[in-house]
């Protein structure tokens, strides 16, 4: 199983904003895309959760491996945080959700509703949600916002133990989430540029 | 469109048994999600309950004229107090980014489609149904349009259920989409309407009923049988 890139380009409301990307990912191994704002991160991990298509190249990912989390979590507030996961875990009939709470630090919030947790309660919610679609690919986009220092070590250990287990990821974020072992993917030089940067010289040679 | 590689996985995941539990859990969440706080369940109904309460207020005692125009009023309720939840149907899910994260998860979008309509109308068709023979009384439908108007309901309802799935689809994702999606729908309920409130009256003066209760049937079966796929199109498209 291997996550392959090949010549890529993505766009976001018709424009492309990255292209020429290139790679191959395999088991065990992290990419952690850095880039500032706008410059297409949550495009290519959308592109590659299925919800787009391709603006060119093409990309290769094995059937039904794909566990996408995106800037919001996908909570119902007035269901109780078991409640959430276990809906969850039946629509992707993966492994059960006593590990996901216990790997996140949530079972003392089980039974609380998602709509009392604080932001980062719910941060942590919605990557539980993770653990229980039993994916081998997680595309996680900004997987930190609203975590406090120890809640990223525990997300960390997490997803180094997803790797242990042969899974992959792909991390967009600006925060260091104390994985050495991962590779870092600068987006900056992919980027699609719509204006010329050497002038309009060549137009009236 | 997605890439072949990426939509043949729904299908390569879903043998039935996976998108048949997928739909059943759906179905009972967002069953749970309407009975708790704020979901909505039970507003269609009251303002079905204080349309009818307010005709007979409005139209006055005159003998003959509430009987006359029961039906059409009966009907106009229920397609009325379909709408006021239809704009909740997919917006919620994807301000709260669940619809997303259902689109990449191993059950169809028709099938979410289908799970989310059926979760509809049983908190809304289907008490429409079953209250309106009592709001018949206030409207003084004649003795032998009660059987009837249930009838008609109980096969009229489900298409409005799938249609305005449908429209609340293809207006996802949009703001303010709700009077959008009203003015999209509404003409599209004009056959369910027509047909429905006919069964009623024609029931009501003991006529023959077979061919609008036909095609209210027939209404109801090609929105069912069509729709779901053209709502995951429009989902599909609006989620880009």
């Amino acid at each position: 199983m291997q996550l392959v890139l090949n010549n890529l380009a993505v766009a976001r409301g018709g424009v492309t904003v990255l292209q020429g990307l290139t790679l191959s990912l395999s088991p065990g191994r992290a990419l952690i895309l850095r880039g500032p704002n706008g410059s297409g991160k949550t495009t290519l991990l959308r592109t590659l959760a299925g919800l787009q298509p391709p603006a060119a190249g093409s990309y290769d990912l094995p059937a039904d491996s794909v566990a996408y989390a995106a800037h919001v979590d996908g909570l119902k507030s007035t269901l109780t945080v078991a409640e959430n996961l276990r809906f969850w875990a039946e629509i992707y009939g993966g492994p059960g959700m006593d590990l996901a709470l216990q790997s996140l630090d949530l079972e003392a919030l089980a039974h609380r509703r998602a709509g009392e947790l604080s932001a980062g309660q719910k941060r942590r919610l919605g990557l539980a949600r993770l653990l229980v679609t039993g994916r081998p690919v997680w595309l996680l986009d900004e997987p930190t916002v609203s975590l406090d220092v120890a809640s990223v070590a525990l997300f960390a250990g997490v997803v180094r133990q997803h790797l242990a287990d042969g899974g992959l990821a792909m991390i967009a974020t600006h925060v260091d989430l104390g994985l050495p072992e991962a590779e870092v993917l600068d987006l900056e030089p992919h980027r699609a540029r719509l204006i010329a940067r050497d002038g309009f010289d060549e137009a009236f040679a | 469109m997605p890439p072949a590689g990426v939509s043949g996985q729904e299908e390569a995941a879903g043998p039935e048994e996976v998108g048949g539990q997928g739909m059943k859990t759906l179905l009972i969440r967002d069953l749970r999600l309407a009975m708790r706080a704020g979901g909505g369940f039970g507003l269609g109904l009251a303002f079905f309950f204080l349309l009818a309460v307010l005709v007979p207020l409005g139209v006055g005692p005159e003998g003959g004229v509430l009987a006359r125009i029961a039906p059409g009023i009966l009907w106009v309720g229920a397609l009325l107090s379909c709408l006021l939840s239809l704009d909740r149907l997919f917006a919620l899910d994807h301000e709260d980014g669940s619809l997303d994260l259902l689109a990449t998860a191993p059950i169809p979008l028709e099938a979410v489609v289908v799970a989310k309509a059926l979760a509809h109308w049983l908190v809304t068709g289907l008490p429409l149904t079953l209250v309106a023979p009592i709001l018949a009384l206030f409207l003084n439908l004649p003795q032998a349009g009660y059987v009837w108007l249930v009838v008609s309901l109980l096969l009229g309802t489900p298409a409005l259920s799938v249609i305005g799935a449908f429209g609340a689809a293809l207006t996802v994702g949009l703001r303010r989409g709700g009077l959008l999606l009203s003015l999209l729908v509404l003409p599209l309920y004009v056959p369910t309407l027509i047909f429905g409130a006919e069964v009623i009256r024609r029931g009501s003066e003991a006529m023959a009923l077979a061919t609008p209760l036909a095609l209210l049937a027939a209404i109801s079966l090609g929105a069912v049988a069509l729709l779901p796929f053209a709502a995951a199109a429009a989902i599909r498209v609006n989620l880009r």
